[in-house]
């Protein structure tokens, strides 16, 4: 007799189903990345190969503005967020349970969970008086958004590892004469540095691709490499687009590769 | 006098959880422990062993009661603040440290000298015999090598006492055995008070200058092996040392009459009367000729063969059942077969009446 254990890739057209999910995942973007290298302006035809795009794009005094923005916010919303995260995770796992612990976590990780569009407009009617009251127009609005919804991103990684954590390394530490800050920098933070990393880069990459809320956040003049694509889009596709867009792939595959280096458990 | 007192507990109580549901993990122990004193912690599975340790480590506070040391109150020290150090079951070495900078890490703590602390993880290093691990990460190093880390990490700051929590449990037996001789060498030229926790029995006894057994938070007995050994003071304590026969009778007379009728002579019978135990050790009991004088009728039940020595199961004429612990005959061959009649005697001095 056969196996007959249960197995979901016996049951009727899974294979299929696979491959079709794989094709309308992955065939676009293959498609796009393509385009980012094609010597002609349609995607149809393959016309050889250049790098003239990712040139042009360059060259491009808007996209290097917007890029450069985007990099200085997802950098600064990565390491604040990785900062409030790296708090709340050590305050929701480095105590006894309280009251209301869980009320804690859903709002840490509130961000997840409310509709993005319902955060976008409350935060533009939120920093609209906040202009009105400073005139104040910078960045600082959008570096603050980004923190706040990048916070449970950077958390989700550092918790786990925090819970993966021997707790008696801790009490060992304090045993051995370290105060409560020396145990925490000498023992907690080299041995969740991995986890912190990790919080980071996927708050980077959170930060780098959002749309939705940098687009109602913004002040005008401050398009990130998001919005201002979806504004190129809009009025005619270019393959400077896909060359963009195959950078930012690149990027982000590199960041998540990492990401799951870290986050792997060792032996 | 209190000046050779090292430790001290006062009443601890330790109680965890609240109302209905509280747990006494600690029920009001008083103990003492000496300076340079091998002191054992012994009893079973949840007595409370590891939790008098976490308070003398200061992990915990006591609910009530107090924990002295050097005759200074010390209940409500942070455990960094402490002269105690402790070396865990599970080890809790450092993953990225490697083995001289574990050992160093108490040191560093204390904001001791460079040199000083180069020194005193050389000395360790060597104490320990892992001069040539020192590089290494703790994860390259084999059980019995962590465990001697651990043991030199705990060392290093040298602590007014050292806790160490079944830190053996983990080993296998010859492993065990010689770090059981290893500590006992280490404890004797440190001259550091060693408060050791086994639920193992033969460990405590071979190891110990003096033995608390525990039970259900309450210290039954401290004393020296020999007097755990010898002259437990309860029911519970003969039974957890080594293997006991339990024979109830009547006390009388300065007599015991056992159930079987048959009288004898048992230490501690003297103004006693009524309904009492009698415990007698295997190894105690001596086989005669059936009918011989003084002696017990019993029958041999079973014998179980184990190398140096022979089990004998006797049954009494009431049917009590007794364990005599006999030395292998030279021959390999049993002097006894079951089912054969024999006399039974105690040693002299050997069988104690105890209260239940
Ligand atoms: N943090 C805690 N919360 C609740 N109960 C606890 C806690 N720690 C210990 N206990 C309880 O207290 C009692 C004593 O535990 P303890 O760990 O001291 O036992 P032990 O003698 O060390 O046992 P073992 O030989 O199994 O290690 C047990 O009943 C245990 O369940
Ligand atoms: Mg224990």
């Amino acid at each position: 007799m056969a196996d007959r254990s249960f197995s979901a890739s016996r049951l009727p057209g899974f294979t299929a189903t696979a491959i079709f999910v794989f094709i309308a995942l992955y065939l676009p973007i293959l498609m796009l990345v393509i385009g980012s290298f094609n010597g002609g302006e349609s995607i149809g035809a393959w016309q050889g190969f250049t790098l003239s795009w990712f040139a042009k794009a360059w060259a491009n005094d808007h996209v290097k503005d917007a890029t450069i923005r985007s990099l200085v916010i997802a950098s600064l919303a990565a390491v604040i967020s990785t900062t409030v995260a790296t708090m709340a995770a050590i305050a929701t796992t480095r105590r006894r349970p309280f009251r209301g612990q869980t009320f804690i976590y859903l709002m840490i990780n509130q961000p997840l969970m409310v509709p993005e569009i319902v955060t976008a407009v409350a935060l533009l009617i939120f920093f609209a008086s906040i202009k009105v009251a400073t005139g104040y127009q910078g960045l600082g609005y959008l570096i603050a958004a980004h923190s706040a919804f990048c916070v449970p991103f950077a958390y989700l990684p550092i918790r786990a590892r925090l819970e993966g954590m021997d707790l008696t390394l801790e009490t060992a530490a304090a045993d051995l004469y370290a105060s409560p800050w020396l145990t925490f920098r000498r023992v907690t933070l080299p041995l969740l540095l991995p986890g912190i990393i990790a919080g980071m880069m996927l708050a980077f990459v959170t930060s780098l691709d959002d749309v939705v809320i940098t687009l109602f956040v913004k002040s005008a003049g401050q398009d990130t490499l998001p919005t201002y694509m979806l504004a190129q889009v809009r009025r005619q596709i270019s393959p400077e687009i896909y060359a963009i867009s195959t950078v930012l792939l690149a990027l982000t595959i590199v960041l998540l590769t990492l990401f799951f280096i870290l986050t792997r458990k060792k032996d | 006098m209190t000046t050779d007192v090292a430790v001290e507990a006062r009443n601890a109580v330790k109680a965890f959880g609240q109302g209905e549901t509280a747990v006494r993990a600690l029920d009001d122990v008083s103990i003492q422990i000496r300076k340079a004193e091998f002191f054992t912690l012994l009893g079973p599975s949840g007595c409370g062993k590891t939790t008098l340790l976490r308070l003398i480590a200061g992990f915990e506070t006591p609910t009530s009661g107090q924990i002295l040391l050097d005759g200074k109150d010390i209940t409500n020290d942070p455990p960094n603040k402490r002269p105690v150090n402790t070396v865990f079951q599970s080890y809790a070495l450092f993953p990225h440290l490697s083995v001289a900078q574990n050992i160093a890490f108490g040191l560093e703590m204390l904001g001791r000298p460079r040199a000083e602390i180069t020194k005193t993880v050389e000395r360790m290093l060597a104490l320990v015999k892992l001069e040539a691990m020192a590089g290494r990460k703790t994860s390259q190093l084999s059980g019995g090598q962590q465990q001697r880390v651990a043991l030199a990490r705990a060392l290093a700051p040298q602590p007014k006492v050292l806790l160490l929590d079944e830190p053996l449990s983990a080993l296998d037996y010859k492993l065990r055995k010689e770090m059981q001789l290893e500590l006992k060498r280490l404890q004797t030229e440190t001259g550091i008070t060693f408060i050791f926790v086994t639920h193992d029995q033969e460990e405590a006894l071979t190891m110990s200058d003096r033995i608390a057994v525990m039970s259900a938070g309450h210290i039954q007995q401290i004393g020296g092996p020999r007097e755990i050994y010898t002259r437990p003071v309860n029911r519970f304590v003969a039974d957890f040392i080594g293997e006991t026969n339990f024979l109830s009778g009547e006390a009388g007379e300065g007599r015991v009459t056992l159930a079987s009728g048959d009288v004898v002579q048992v230490e501690g019978a003297e103004g006693r009367k009524g309904k009492v135990t009698v415990v007698i050790r295997p190894e105690q009991v001596r086989l005669a000729e059936a009918g011989a004088a003084e002696t017990i009728p019993a029958t041999v039940e079973s014998l179980v063969y184990f190398g140096t020595d022979t089990h004998c199961h006797l049954r009494l004429k009431d049917g009590t059942e007794m364990v005599a612990r006999l030395q292998s005959p030279a021959s390999g061959e049993a002097g006894l077969q079951q089912g054969q009649s024999v006399g039974l005697r105690f040693a002299p001095g050997a069988a104690r009446v105890l209260e239940d």
